[in-house]
Parts: C-alpha cells; structure tokens; sequence
C-alpha cells in the first residue's frame, strides 16, 4: 500500500535518487546488483553529473541496468563494454562513462578489452560485480568461481584439473600502469554499503581530474546460483568468497598498497 | 598514347620510389596515371615490383600482365618478366648480377650500368634516377621538366635539396644507355 | 569547392577524405593489405588539425566495438580492416544494424578462406550483402573501382548512414587499396559540433539533458512481439533503400548484344576485356554495380530481355552471380567467371570466358 499524501515532507527521511528511473528492479531479493545500483546513482546524483554520465550496460543479470540508471546509456555486446566505454569517453573526454560488467563478462570474454582499456588507462569507470558465477544464464561456472563451487556446469566441484584456477582479475589490473585505484568491496552489510559508496565516489572524482581508470569490484552474493537462502548465501560468501578475494583497496592513487 | 611499365628488382633498390616519380611526373603533365605496388612479405627483403601505367585516357585497369616496357634491376625478376614484354616492347636492364641476359628477338633491349655508374660517381642514393633517365631516353614518355615537378611533388620539402643531383642522375642515365637489341 | 590534385594509395584516400568529411574517430587494428590507412591517420595526426580521435585497438572485435560506443553516441566514426580480420567484427556489424547505428567499416578485401592470402579478392560479396553476422539485416554497401572513389564514398557513406541509421560498408579489395592514382580532394568539411549531433541525432548518448528522458542503445529486446516489429521496420528500412539509393554505371551498354557485370577491381578488367571485344567486333557492355546492397536488380532485369548473355566477372568463385541470375530470372543465359585465392583475372581470359561460356555455348 502506498500512499503519497501521507508521506509529509516532514517526516522524509529518505527518499530515491532520480538518477534511478520507477522501473522496477529485475534483480533476486538478496542480490547486490540493486544495491550497487543506487549507490552509483546516488554518486552521480550528488556530484551533479547526470547529464554527463553515460552507462555501459554489460550481457549478464545487468543486462538491464540501462533501464534502471536514468542516465544515457549503451548496451554492449558481451564483454566489449570498455571497448565502447572507451571510445565515448575519448570523444566526449568531459563526460563520465561507466562500464557495469559482471564476472562472466569482464574477466573471461571480455578480458582483452578489460585488459587493454585498463593498460592505455581510458579515463572511466569500471564497476565489477563479483559473484563467482553466471547467473542470468542459469548458473554456470565463471572464471571466478572458487575450487570445490558446485555450478550447472561444474556439477561435481570446480577442479583444477578441469577447470584451472580462479581468476584474481582485480590483483592482475591492478598491476597494470594505466589503472589509477582498483578496491574491491562488497554490500552485504550497511557498513559495507558505506565503505562502497565511498569507493565509487572516489572512482568518479578520479575521472574528474582525468586519471585514468578506476576499478571497483563488488563481491555479491547469487543467491539463486548459489542455490541458498539470501542471508546464508552471505554468510558463504565471507567465509568463502572473501578468503580468496579478500575486501579492501589494491591500489590507489596510483600505487599497489596491498598485494 | 598509353605505357605499361613494370620496374622489378631488389627491394631497397629505390623500384617503388622511381615508380611513384614517374607517376608523379606524368600526373604533372596531366596524363592519367597508376602505379600499383606488389605488397606483403615479399617486400622484406625480397624482389619488389611496380606496375606505373600513363595514359592519354582514363585507365580501365591498373593490374597488367604484360608491359609495354620491363625496367628490369635483377636476374630473379628477369627471368619473372622478360616473356611478359609485349611483343615489339621494350625491355631495360642493369646488367649488374645478370648473369643469363634476356635472349628474346622480338622486342628491343637496351642495358644501363646504373649500379656501376652511380658507384663510379658517389651517387648510390640515386641510382634509380640514373635508371629512370635511361628509360626515358629510349621512351621520352613525361619531358624533364614535367620529371622536376614530379620530384617536387613526390619527395617531401626537406628533400628537396636533393632534386639537382636526381635530376643530373636523370641526365647520366640518358648518356650511358647502351641498345642491345634493336628491332 | 576548391580541387586540389593529389597522387594517393586507395587506402591513404580512405584516410584523407575521413579526415577531411569530418570524421569524429577512427578506431582500428592492422592488417594487409589496409594498414596504410591507419598509418596515413597516424602521421597526420588530425586530432591536432580536426579533433578527430585515432587509436589502435588491441583487436577488431575491439575495434568494432569503439564504433558502436562511438555511433551510439552520435559520432561519425568508422574502421577498415581486410577480411579475416572483418569476419571478427560481424558480432559487432550486427549489434550496430540491430540498434541502428550510423557507421562506416571499409573491408579491403583479400582472398580466403582462413588466413588465406593478402592479395586481391571478391570473395566477401556475401558477408558483406547478405548480412555477415546473424540475425536478418543488411549493410548498405558501396563498390569503390578508383581511387577517386575511395574518398568520394567516404562522404557518401556519412550521408547514407545517418540517413538511414545504418551502418555502411565500403567493400573493396586489396589492389584498389595499394593501387596509387590521381585524387582530388576538396575542402574540408568541419566535425559536428554537440549542438549539432543533439539535433541530428536525439537518440543518441551524448548525455542526458534536463528536457528528455535517458536515451538507450541497444539491440535486445526481450518480448518477441516487439522484436518483430523492430524487425519489421529494419525491413522496411531495407526496402526504402532499395528503391533510393540503387547505384550503378552502365558502360557502352545501349547497343550491346553481351554484357560484363563486374564491380571494384574487377570491372576495370572487365573494361578492358570490353574495349578488346569492341576491337574484334564484339557489342560488349559493362554493367558496374556501385551499390552491391541494395543491388542493381531492374538495370538488370531490364537488360536481360534484350542481351544475349550477362557474364558476371568476379574475383571469387561465384557469389554476385547468383544475384545477377535473379535479377535476370532466366530470360537470357547468366554465367560467371572468375579468379580467386587472390588471383586476378587478365582482360584477355575474360573476353575468352564470354566467347566460350555465352557466346559460342553449347
């Protein structure tokens, strides 16, 4: 039940950012996609800089998110969102253009683009949901997956006989010269929020004095792939997902300060 | 009037270079003119040759397989293209290295010491002008002052300090072309 | 317009008139027989002349996909590559139909298939006319023969794409991109500024201002009923080009009792096969398709019920035949040659190929 009239201006205490349109998330109850989705909005919001943002929508669960961030916005073909990110924030070098990729998309089809935008150091923003999993797909194993995970397509456990090792992609861009922070957070707690939300304003202000590219993962749960309750699935992924990928920042202003 | 030309050799010989003069030059005198390269790995080092074709008329072709005239500066690219000389053609040669010269009687062969001459005289950086002035001599296609104006053209400004001793390698060339076979 | 007269590689006159059409970016990867395009781009440097932006891409998926970023965002941007390196970017070429981006991609092609080899070669008439990726949609795509041609569609393809909202392809081959001839370019054509991209394109992302909702590019749409109306209007789309922007040059045509249809390369052979029929008392004529899409199709049809014969002259094994065979819906004899694998047919087999394929068959 809803009701405008009740709602004096009074008593707002909190109230949706505008740069998320009314569309109704798509997004598992428990996921950290819709999360992460207004934290950038209300970034950008409280920079003033909608008119210059531009998302880069990646093929995945997000796949959508163009229809979620009131800003400008491009849907990519799998894995090639910096590519494109790349070439609109060259051509409007004033503008703040966004890549909002997941696992499966940015660390294994699309890890030459990811690689190379990060290497020549294009001025965006990447932001990286970390799942360990392709979940729009129907739970498939990703190139982060940790070993022993069951998946559709790792049914018994990934091995690293079968399947090789998880991919630490943040550690990796981060000893790239052309990437300027590269932090990985999570927004299972509101203290978690509070740390990413700083994360992704410091990732913005990065682009706006034009240093390079800035990379913020963000550890989330999938529930629905993970095949658990919401609150479990976060506890797994502490005691799981942050054992291999642990939260904090890798590199800023431009030096590693954690290996 | 038109001249299928092809200038085979080494490359680093300075083929494609003449090549692109003599299509300058006669751009310049308002011919029509190609100049099509062959390309790729055969460039490293290899053989390189140039097809030029200038014309009266618009060009419907600018690949050809056979020539008015072969300018020929090694034995490899002899034996690729002295049957390719149209008959009653011309075909002109720098007998350094060759050691079977061409044999055919139904065109006309001439030869030009270029690589002994320009050696000779200190002018190894032009070698092929004292080449393309030979051919010029048996085949008066552009006139010299159209060949200035395609140097001109050609080459980039800083290099143009270097057109007199081109174009006097132009004049040597002409003076020591020598007739071999003459129809 | 002042003309100025330059000497210039097909694949350098790409270059110069991108500069020179206002083009916004050029993003692409090396590869022969078309690298001289970038590293014309390169040395001229017209992010210090036009504020064009140039770069190398790590790939041509990558490549193709800076299009699109750019497109989408109301750019004029393109790329070139040669064949093995456009067969990657059909992912790409299909993403931009779908979302209907203006754009410009020049294949000169070589011969295949594979890696094949870098000579010249025709053998990409179907990828490029018949879509390349998947799903149903279409390049425009213009036959360049001169270099001349090569800067003039430039400007066309500009035209053309933003026209339509589709993305155009220049499909040439490698001897029309070394080949070296004479160009005249003319004055150069300023880049849009945003004011004027906001009005030329209000779809696009240049940045969502107070007065409109956010603009999205894309090519998914998840409801098939709306996706088969987003089709329908590609088609339609299609249609309106074919019946505008057919382009072609009919060659001695008019009293010929045989006709070459050839494009690119090959119909400069194909005029000179035709000159040397003429001399031996043969009514040859050229038909040169310039747009392959859309294609010549009535030119064609016409010319099938009063000729003896339509040799398509190709360098491929068969390809546009098939389109002139439909065209010609077997009212006179069709028949093909061709040359491939980077091989080049000499106006000599070509005239032969018409006397004993058409005129003295069987």
């Amino acid at each position: 039940m809803f009701n405008p009239d009740i709602i004096k201006p009074e008593n707002l205490v909190y109230k949706k950012t505008s740069v998320l349109t009314d569309a109704i998330l798509h997004y598992c109850p428990g996921c950290g996609h819709g999360t992460t989705h207004r934290i950038i909005a209300e970034v950008i919001e409280e920079m003033g800089i909608q008119d210059k943002a531009i998302c880069v929508a990646p093929v995945g669960c997000s796949v959508l998110a163009y229809n979620y961030f009131n800003v400008d916005s491009q849907g990519a073909a799998h894995g090639r969102a910096p590519a494109i990110a790349t070439a609109i924030q060259r051509l409007y070098p004033d503008h703040h253009v966004f890549t909002y990729q997941g696992d499966g998309d940015l660390a294994a089809i699309g890890t030459a683009e990811t690689i190379h935008a990060c290497n020549r150091g294009e001025n965006i923003v990447i932001i990286f949901i970390n799942n360990g999993i392709y979940g729009m797909t129907g739970g498939q194993m990703a190139p982060t997956t940790l070993l022993g995970m069951k998946t559709a397509t790792s049914p018994y456990g990934r091995t690293v006989e079968l399947n090789g090792y998880p991919l630490q992609i943040t550690e990796l861009l981060a000893e790239l010269p052309g990437t300027y922070f590269v932090t990985r957070q999570s927004v299972h707690t509101a203290a978690a929020v509070r740390k990413t939300k700083k994360a992704i304003r410091q990732a913005f202000e990065n682009q706006k004095n034009k240093k390079g590219t800035s990379f913020v993962e963000v550890l989330s749960n999938c529930n629905s792939g993970w095949k658990m309750p919401a609150t479990k699935a976060n506890e797994w992924m502490v005691e799981n997902m942050m054992v291999k990928y642990p939260i904090g920042d890798i590199k800023v202003d431009g030096e590693i300060i954690k290996k | 009037m038109t001249e299928e030309i092809i200038i085979a050799g080494f490359g680093g010989q300075g083929v494609l270079s003449m090549g692109k003069i003599l299509a300058y030059s006669g751009a310049m005198q308002d011919k029509e003119v190609s100049w099509m390269p062959s390309y790729g790995p055969e460039m490293r080092g290899g053989t390189a040759n140039v097809s030029v074709i200038i014309s009266d008329e618009r060009i419907s072709s600018p690949i050809i397989s056979q020539f008015d005239t072969a300018i020929i500066l090694n034995q490899q690219s002899l034996d690729k293209f002295e049957n390719s000389v149209k008959k009653g053609g011309v075909l002109l040669y720098d007998p350094n290295g060759i050691t079977h010269p061409p044999t055919r009687k139904d065109i006309n062969i001439y030869k030009v010491a270029a690589t002994e001459k320009a050696a000779e005289m200190g002018m190894a950086k032009v070698f092929n002008m004292i080449v393309l002035g030979a051919f010029l001599k048996v085949k008066p296609v552009v006139t010299e002052e159209f060949i200035e104006k395609g140097l001109r053209k050609s080459l980039p400004e800083r290099h143009h300090g270097l057109i007199p001793e081109n174009l006097k390698a132009v004049q040597v060339g002409k003076e020591i072309v020598e007739t071999v076979n003459q129809l | 317009m002042a003309k100025e007269l330059k000497l210039m590689k097909g694949n350098e006159a790409i270059a110069e008139a991108a500069i020179r059409s206002g083009c916004d970016g050029y993003f692409g990867y090396p590869i022969t027989p078309q690298s001289e395009v970038m590293e014309y781009l390169m040395a001229e440097k017209p992010w210090e002349k036009t504020g064009m932006v140039v770069l190398q891409a790590e790939s041509e998926t990558s490549s193709i996909n800076m299009v699109y970023g750019g497109a989408g965002a109301g750019k004029k941007v393109m790329t070139s590559s040669s064949s093995p390196g456009i067969s990657l970017m059909q992912e790409g070429l299909t993403y931009l139909a779908g979302a209907e981006l203006p754009c410009l991609v020049v294949n000169v092609v070589r011969g295949g298939p594979g890696l094949g080899t870098i000579q010249p070669s025709q053998a990409d008439y179907f990828q490029a006319t018949k879509g390349g990726g998947h799903g149903d949609y279409q390049l425009f795509v213009l036959a360049p023969a001169t270099v001349q041609e090569m800067y003039d569609f430039v400007f066309l393809a500009w035209e053309v794409a933003f026209k339509y909202r589709n993305p155009v392809m220049i499909l040439s081959d490698g001897a029309i991109g070394q080949v070296m001839e004479k160009l005249y370019v003319g004055d150069y054509v300023p880049r849009w500024t945003k004011e004027e991209i906001m009005k030329i394109s209000p779809w696009a992302t240049f940045g969502k201002p107070d007065y409109r909702d956010h603009n999205i590019i894309t090519s998914l749409e998840l409801d098939s009923a709306k996706q088969e109306i987003h089709n329908h209007k590609l088609q339609a789309k299609y249609r309106e080009m074919e019946e505008k922007e057919v382009r072609y040059e009919a060659i001695e045509c008019d009293d010929a009792d045989y006709v070459f249809v050839a494009y690119g390369s090959s119909a400069r052979i194909a005029q000179k096969a035709l000159q040397l029929g003429r001399e031996k008392g043969i009514k040859v004529g050229l038909l040169r398709p310039i747009t392959l899409f859309p294609f010549p199709k009535k030119p064609i049809a016409e010319l099938s019920k009063r000729v003896k014969g339509l040799l398509s002259v190709e360098m491929s094994a068969g390809q546009m035949v098939e389109d002139v065979r439909l065209a010609a819906e077997f009212r006179c004899p069709v028949e093909h040659f061709g040359r491939y694998g980077g091989m080049i047919p000499t106006p000599h087999e070509v005239l032969e190929a018409l006397e004993k394929q058409i005129i003295n068959r069987k």
